[in-house]
């Protein structure tokens, strides 16, 4: 009795805690599980999407605390299936049945494709549930795919910090990915990101005091600083360069065009 | 609010406490003013009264100490000694009040009307320190003062019209005097359609339409004390600025105080003065009329003071002494919203002032003493304590862009010290002195963000960094008077270190279309600024008098790089025949084209040019009323011209009849007599 009232009390906490925080997005249902699917938007979106998992017994209708999970997202589209850049699913520090991993969706689904879910869960024994997620298009375009001009390998660049930008000096960072095969995304170590951010609707201004970003292995992001001086629509142009330091996709602004590789925010 | 009214209240206690004494004394009267200019309509002076409906800005004009920057037809700026707003101490007897526009579209001056003020008080350098911190001068404008004399009705009708731009001005004035109080009313209209330059080209967006209403009310609580209020409300809309991209649609002050006077109060303390006041200030830019923008923009800016001053005049033995509290504390605050073509985009927004909060507390104290009789030396000291504050999280973040690592808050702490030597023999008079002075930066220069200037087409970003202005100045005055000819010669040079300017940042690309680059606020090692001027009078008869004026002005940094807005050779001259209630003057103004001018900050050659003007008026005196009428042709021969100090060179007023007439009136138990006999013990 004295354990239940225990563990009540934590899933209030954690309620409390994360409630304000996150939105239920989905289940994803099979027998014995119902696996809850969280996000700060309470949806899916194009790009990069934070998102949380919690794993209830179908049956005991209580979270379950040490569950390995693992998860493919997998567009079906007409004519060929393919994943995105994802991370693996950990635990949240500090909490006690809450796991979180990022997958970044380069494209949304319609009504003739669509992407899937699969979640692989293991508490000793392994069950696989797959179940369609609804990914809708993000207001502005925070991921872009791109080829390699040199080697004509594929990439994805994603827009992870700033989430939510602001007029100031925000945290930038972004995650860049090799596309090694139609399941696999590999996290590109040595290459340089140049961002250029200008204003469109203001004869493309652009900002001081930028910091243009370098990689850092504890995260395998590429983080910098970004200048947001007014609120709007704001368009980071970029260029990539290779390990050698040759640009392979965009090109620098100029008077009579942007470049071709951009991803967009708003500042608010 | 409540630490102001307490300390209204303590003032008013200890001077009803020092009231107890009652030994009078005449006021010595202080002359130690550079200029003053009478706008009274009541003045006996009736040749200084070129129009009685002028503008404000007109009469400024008039001054020789003052040149104005002219954006259009309304709310010049004023310069003295080739300095400008932040460099001056511009105070309205002696109450602070800041203009809300960033784009320095709205001078204070701009914010009252002839009809509130009863002249200007124009100090040089830090003759001007009395009432705050200042560089280049102060100019103090004097409400009009009213007194419990002449109990009865009195006021005054004013009409007059132009044939340029239709300017159609009227005022009216009521007050009702009675022996332990009085109320006052003024009201006036001015509008003015677009004005025509020389040669017959219309300036379009050089309209304006502007209200004045102000009320004064005055009880006489004994022989040596009174309490007055008085409240001003300006409302100018409608106002085209063609040398701007952007017009006003709203420029509107309220300006309130309290006031509690004591004269007299014993054998020291001969006039105290201490007042409370409040004034806040909304302007509204507007680009709606202009046929074509790159993109529209609202940008409104609010600007809210509180403020205590408390000035005592006092007398002993051969020192004339002059004590000032001044305390106040403003509110800064603009933005921009600028609105996509494409109506889906979000609004783009940016505080351009981020809600700045300046708190100042200063004393200063200013001796005359009479050493023999023709010898006379003064000396002046105050210190004040200086504090700005960024109070919205939102505009300190962007200014961190520039600057990672500012504080909200910025203390500082200003002095300046001044002593002076006048010698007086005969027909001749010397005065000379020496001065030290600090400045602040202004909120434009410590937290400005993306202001853009026409003249120089750059984004301006403050800087909060930025040290204290400090000015060293030298002044000479010679004067040599015979009883029909006056020349007087007076040359003021500074020497000012840390000078605040805009510096090209290439690192910087600038926010605003068809803007050439960033310009940061920052500080030039020094720079020399010399004005020096002559002027002549000459009466070889009576009914004849001659003027001659000369100016000659000097502006460059340590590295010999020209400063704008330095005014180059200028003259004007007069001759005024006087025949009873008749007087008549023919004026020439002008000045040599601009030698040197300062390309970097986007000014390019003026050339030479000078102006024939005609005024004429005709006064008639009763014992009830009085008669004025005015009128005459400006620019009599249509000449195409703009002087140095019109923003991106706009051309001015071509030729242009006015008229005039002004009826005042009183209806008092008494004998009549001119109002401004009484206000002995004020000036």
């Amino acid at each position: 009795m004295a354990i239940a009232i225990f563990s009540l009390a934590l899933i209030s906490c954690e309620k409390e805690t994360n409630e304000n925080k996150i939105k239920k997005v989905q289940e994803i249902n099979d027998d014995n599980y119902i696996v809850e699917l969280y996000t700060e938007t309470g949806k899916f979106q194009t790009g990069y999407n934070e998102i949380f998992i919690k794993v209830k017994g179908k049956n005991t209708d209580n979270y379950i605390e040490n569950i390995n999970i693992n998860w493919y997202p997998e567009m079906q589209m007409m004519d060929k299936k393919h994943s995105c850049p994802r991370s693996s699913v950990e635990k949240v520090a500090g909490e006690t049945f809450l796991q979180k991993g990022y997958i970044i969706f380069q494209m949304a689904g319609n009504t003739m494709e669509h992407w899937n879910l699969t979640i692989t869960l293991n508490d000793g024994e392994q069950t696989v549930i797959t179940e369609q997620i609804n990914v809708q298009a993000a207001t502005y375009k925070n991921v872009a795919t791109f080829k390699d001009t040199i080697s004509g390998k594929k990439y994805v660049i994603a827009l992870i910090q700033p989430q939510k930008p602001t007029v100031a000096t925000n945290d930038l960072s972004f995650g860049l990915f090799e596309m090694e095969s139609m399941s696999n995304f590999l996290p590109v170590t040595n290459f340089t990101i140049l961002f250029d951010p200008r204003m469109p609707s203001m004869e493309n201004h652009s900002s001081p005091n930028n910091t243009q970003p370098s990689y850092n292995n504890v995260d395998g992001l590429y983080h910098g600083k970004l200048s947001l001086t007014m609120t709007g629509e704001w368009k980071l142009n970029l260029i990539i360069k290779n390990a050698v330091g040759d640009i392979i996709q965009g090109n620098a602004v100029s008077e009579t065009e942007d470049s071709n590789l951009y991803l967009m925010l708003e500042a608010k | 609010m409540k630490k102001i009214i307490f300390i209204l209240l303590f003032f008013l206690s200890f001077i009803s406490l020092l009231a107890q004494d009652d030994i009078t004394d005449s006021i010595p009267e202080i002359k130690e003013l550079d200029e003053v200019i009478v706008l009274s309509k009541t003045s006996k002076n009736v040749g200084k009264q070129f129009k009685t409906m002028s503008t404000l800005d007109e009469y400024l004009e008039k001054s020789s100490k003052i040149t104005l920057i002219r954006r259009g037809g309304y709310a010049w700026e004023p310069l003295i000694n080739n300095m400008s707003s932040e460099r001056l101490n511009i105070t309205i007897d002696g109450m602070h009040i800041f203009g809300a526009c960033t784009d320095k579209m709205d001078p204070v001056t701009s914010y009252v009307d002839v009809s509130n003020l009863s002249e200007i008080n124009v100090s040089s350098g830090q003759s001007g320190a009395s009432n705050g911190p200042t560089v280049g001068g102060g100019l103090n404008l004097i409400r009009t003062q009213h007194d419990f004399c002449n109990p009865g009705w009195s006021g005054a009708l004013d009409f007059g019209i132009e044939s340029n731009s239709g300017l159609v001005s009227t005022g009216i004035n009521l007050k009702y005097t009675h022996s332990k109080f009085f109320i006052d009313a003024d009201f006036t209209y001015r509008n003015a359609d677009n004005y025509k330059a020389g040669k017959n080209v219309l300036v379009k967006f050089s309209q304006f339409t502007k209200y004045n209403t102000s009320v004064n009310l005055g009880v006489k609580v004994n022989e040596k004390n009174s309490i007055s209020a008085s409240y001003i409300f300006d409302n100018a809309i409608n106002v085209g600025y063609p040398a701007l991209p952007m017009d006003v649609s709203l420029a509107r002050a309220s300006i309130a105080n309290i006031q509690h006077s004591a004269f007299d109060l014993n054998n020291f303390i001969k006039e105290w003065e201490t007042k409370v006041y409040f004034n806040t200030i909304q302007h509204v830019m507007d680009d709606t009329k202009r046929p074509s923008v790159p993109i529209h923009m609202d940008m409104p800016g609010w600007s809210t003071t509180y403020g205590l001053n408390s000035r005592m005049e006092a007398l002993k033995n051969k020192h004339k002494m002059s004590f000032n509290l001044n305390a106040y504390h403003n509110q800064s605050k603009a933005e921009m919203t600028m609105y996509p073509n494409n109506k889906e985009e979000p609004l783009m927004f940016m505080y351009t002032w981020p809600d700045i909060r300046t708190t100042y507390v200063g004393i200063s104290v200013k001796d005359r003493v009479q050493l023999t009789e023709n010898h006379n030396i003064q000396y002046a000291l105050s210190a004040g304590y200086h504090q700005n504050y960024v109070a919205n999280e939102f505009g300190l973040n962007s200014l961190k862009i520039f600057y990672p690592n500012m504080q909200a808050s910025k203390k500082r702490g200003l002095y300046s010290t001044q002593i002076g030597y006048t010698f007086n023999k005969r027909n001749f008079e010397l005065n000379t002195g020496f001065a030290y002075g600090e400045r602040a930066p202004s909120v434009s220069e410590a937290y400005g963000f993306y202001l853009f200037n026409s003249f120089d087409k750059y984004d301006y970003i403050g800087n909060p960094n930025l040290k204290n202005e400090q000015s060293i100045e030298s002044n000479l005055g010679l004067t040599y008077k015979i009883s029909r000819f006056k020349a007087n010669v007076s040359a003021t040079y500074f020497h000012i270190l840390d000078y605040i300017i805009g510096k090209h940042n290439p690192k910087y690309t600038p926010m605003t279309i068809g803007a050439t680059g960033v310009r940061e606020y920052s500080a030039l090692k020094s720079v020399n600024i010399l004005s020096t001027d002559l002027s002549l009078e000459y009466r070889p008869i009576n009914a004849l008098k001659t003027r001659a004026f000369f100016s000659y002005s000097y502006g460059k940094d340590h590295q010999k790089q020209q400063l704008p807005l330095i005014r180059p050779f200028s003259f004007n001259m007069g001759i005024t025949y006087l025949i009873k209630s008749v007087d008549l003057e023919l004026a020439i103004d002008g000045a040599s084209k601009q030698y040197t001018y300062s390309k970097q900050y986007g000014e390019s050659e003026t050339p030479a040019f000078a102006i024939l003007n005609f005024y004429g008026g005709y006064v008639l005196e009763k014992p009830n009323y009085k008669l004025q009428l005015r009128f005459g042709v400006e620019n009599i021969l249509n000449t195409y011209y703009s002087t140095y100090s019109d923003w991106n060179h706009i051309p001015r007023k071509g030729r242009n009849f006015f008229i005039s007439i002004s009826y005042q009136f009183k209806k008092s138990k008494k004998e009549i007599s001119e109002p401004e006999d009484h206000l002995g013990h004020i000036h």
